[in-house]
């Protein structure tokens, strides 16, 4: 087989370079451009309309004493910290849930991943009605409880809480998914082991399911980082950043940067120093993972 | 999947399980019905917690398309998403080929370099980009909404890992007789590969269809948004004058056709989902 694979190498070599060539031009066009001039923007002062001005490091020492950046990276921990806990938890639970022999699993999981199908606009926007503090579903609820109305996305301290929750019931679906996925490929001759051994329903749970589901929480974690950092249509579409710009992103005060302010060069520089941040973040968490493995 | 042995029990119960899946259940779909619904209700009876009104009507919708120019901007959403799945599985499946089956140097390198470009976030190109469409002048034309994402490397990899699986036996065969790669390609490998050309065009043209920021950043023009961006500039600025019926038809309009492709595809949009554990 191997002869006749090689019949015709040219030919091979020459298709190749045919069907490759869409990718490498996107890659040159929309990668390797944008990631070069996004480097020569760093150290420019740029409006789009006039000439590019070169500014040398200004650029990245105003990035250093910008408190508006670090607030908007606070903004979007703090996002990050509430929302993959809270996903990793109720993603497990519904796994382990649906994992029993039940009726009627596939609508159950259906149901659950309808939000993660639906656009995030869509979303953003009924949550918004779900929200409102006068009206809202939600304090409506509570008041047919006996339970004082909350300000949900109107006060510091609840907005990016709120905003969380509500990433998180868009996405948990996904994550279920994954955790049932994981589930079903544990084989299940550990579980008749460990009943001879006579091991009770927490013990098998702690020792075999939760042991052998770490690659998908590992896959989970980085995923759910990835999306979380880059939050943006659910701040822009709510709240506008407030109250008081406590759920403002920092990808929302970038593009606020570019396209409210028109500061092309600065807000290369802050995208550019944010790609770095969530690059090493990602990388940290692979190093722990591996190293818990290990 | 199948064949399944007992499992540790939860210690929840039958009862317990099915009460928690229901609320699950409920939680997850009482918003979109309350949507749904409350866009077809007069405007004083929306905010009630009641997804049944004696007043429904499609007055809300009436209002929605005299207002602003929804059927141009499902139209718009149709032809980019369309295309830009069609371009994604065309080119992906080439580069997949190429990469699984050809010989050709520099075919190793290209892997890693695929690989890397995946884990670039988009904030970083997200500037220069529109730069550069400003510079092309395709700024308000459909060429600024497709041609970003009309190659992914996400695709190339899916379609590598699934031509793998398909025998060699097959394509030298096909060789042998004469066919060039290219008719080997359309003629033998796609018909063969129908799940991972429905994985990839799934994927694609969910997160096309769903995409806001892209349009928002290219298009200024009404005549040419997408819908994501048309129902995202009439709900948060102040186009509907506070009718929240009206927001509601317009929410719903969007969610419709992507909803409705779900409901015949769904097993397909999970698994597509789960095998690749990506939103697209």
């Amino acid at each position: 087989m191997r002869g006749l694979r090689k019949r015709n190498p040219r030919g091979q070599a020459r298709a190749a370079s045919w069907m490759i060539l869409p990718y490498a031009l996107h890659f040159l066009v929309f990668l390797a451009y944008p990631l070069a001039f996004t480097f020569v923007l760093v150290f420019h002062r740029w409006d789009v309309f006039t000439p590019m001005e070169w500014v040398g490091l200004a650029n990245i020492a105003r990035l250093v004493r910008d408190e508006w950046f670090l607030r908007a990276i606070w903004n979007t921990l703090v996002f990050v910290v509430i929302h993959i806990p809270l996903q990793l938890i109720l993603a497990l639970f519904f796994a382990l849930l649906l994992n029993e022999k039940i009726r009627g699993r596939t609508f159950f999981r259906a149901t659950y991943f309808l939000p993660v199908v639906v656009s995030g606009v869509v979303v953003s926007f009924v949550w918004l009605q779900i929200y409102s503090y006068e009206s809202g579903l939600l304090n409506q609820l509570l008041a047919l409880l006996g339970l004082p109305k909350l300000p949900w996305l109107t006060s510091r301290a609840l907005a990016m809480p709120s905003i969380a929750i509500m990433a998180t019931w868009k996405n948990v679906g996904l994550y279920i998914v994954l955790f049932l996925a994981g589930l079903q490929s544990i084989p299940s001759y550990l579980y008749e082991v460990a009943d001879l051994d006579g091991a009770s329903g927490w013990q098998k749970f702690r020792w075999i399911t939760f042991p052998m589901l770490n690659p998908t929480v590992v896959l989970v974690i980085v995923l759910s980082t990835i999306g979380g950092f880059s939050l943006f249509i659910e701040p822009y579409m709510m709240t506008d950043g407030g109250p008081e710009n406590s759920t403002l992103s920092a990808v929302l005060y970038i593009y606020r940067q570019a396209f409210d302010f028109y500061r092309m060069g600065y807000a290369a520089t802050l995208g550019f120093a944010f790609a770095l941040m969530v690059f090493a973040v990602v990388l940290i968490q692979r190093r722990v993972s591996e190293g818990e493995a290990a | 999947m199948r064949s399944r042995v007992a499992r540790p029990s939860f210690s929840l119960g039958r009862t317990g399980i099915y009460l928690a899946l229901g609320l699950g259940a409920v939680v997850f779909a009482y918003p979109f019905l309350w949507m749904a619904m409350s866009s077809l209700k007069p405007e004083m009876e929306i905010t009630s917690l009641a997804l049944w009104s004696s007043h429904l009507g499609l007055h809300n919708y009436a209002q929605v398309l005299r207002k602003i120019p929804i059927f141009r901007a499902l139209l718009n959403s149709v032809v980019v998403s369309a295309t830009v799945t069609a371009c994604v599985v065309v080119f992906g499946s080439m580069g997949g080929y190429a990469l699984a089956k050809l010989r050709f140097r520099g075919s190793r390198p290209l892997l890693a370099v695929i690989l890397f470009t995946m884990l670039v976030p988009m904030h970083v190109t997200l500037i220069p980009t529109y730069i550069l469409m400003v510079k092309l002048r395709w700024t308000d034309t459909y060429l600024a909404l497709i041609t970003p994402f009309a190659v992914s490397g996400f695709s190339l990899l899916v379609f590598r890992q699934f031509f793998l699986s398909v025998p060699n036996d097959l394509i030298d065969a096909a060789r042998v007789d004469g066919c060039g790669e290219f008719r080997i390609l359309t003629r033998i490998v796609w018909p063969l590969s129908r799940p991972a050309m429905a994985t990839v065009a799934i994927l694609t043209f969910m997160s096309s269809w769903n995409e806001v920021l892209w349009p928002l950043i290219v298009i200024k023009k009404f005549d040419l948004m997408t819908l994501p961006q048309l129902v995202t500039i009439f709900a948060v600025g102040g186009q509907a004058e506070a009718q929240l019926g009206m927001k509601l038809a317009a929410a719903t309009l969007l969610a419709l056709p992507i909803v409705a492709a779900y409901v015949f595809l769904q097993r397909y949009f999970i698994e597509s989902m789960a095998t690749t554990g990506l939103k697209g």
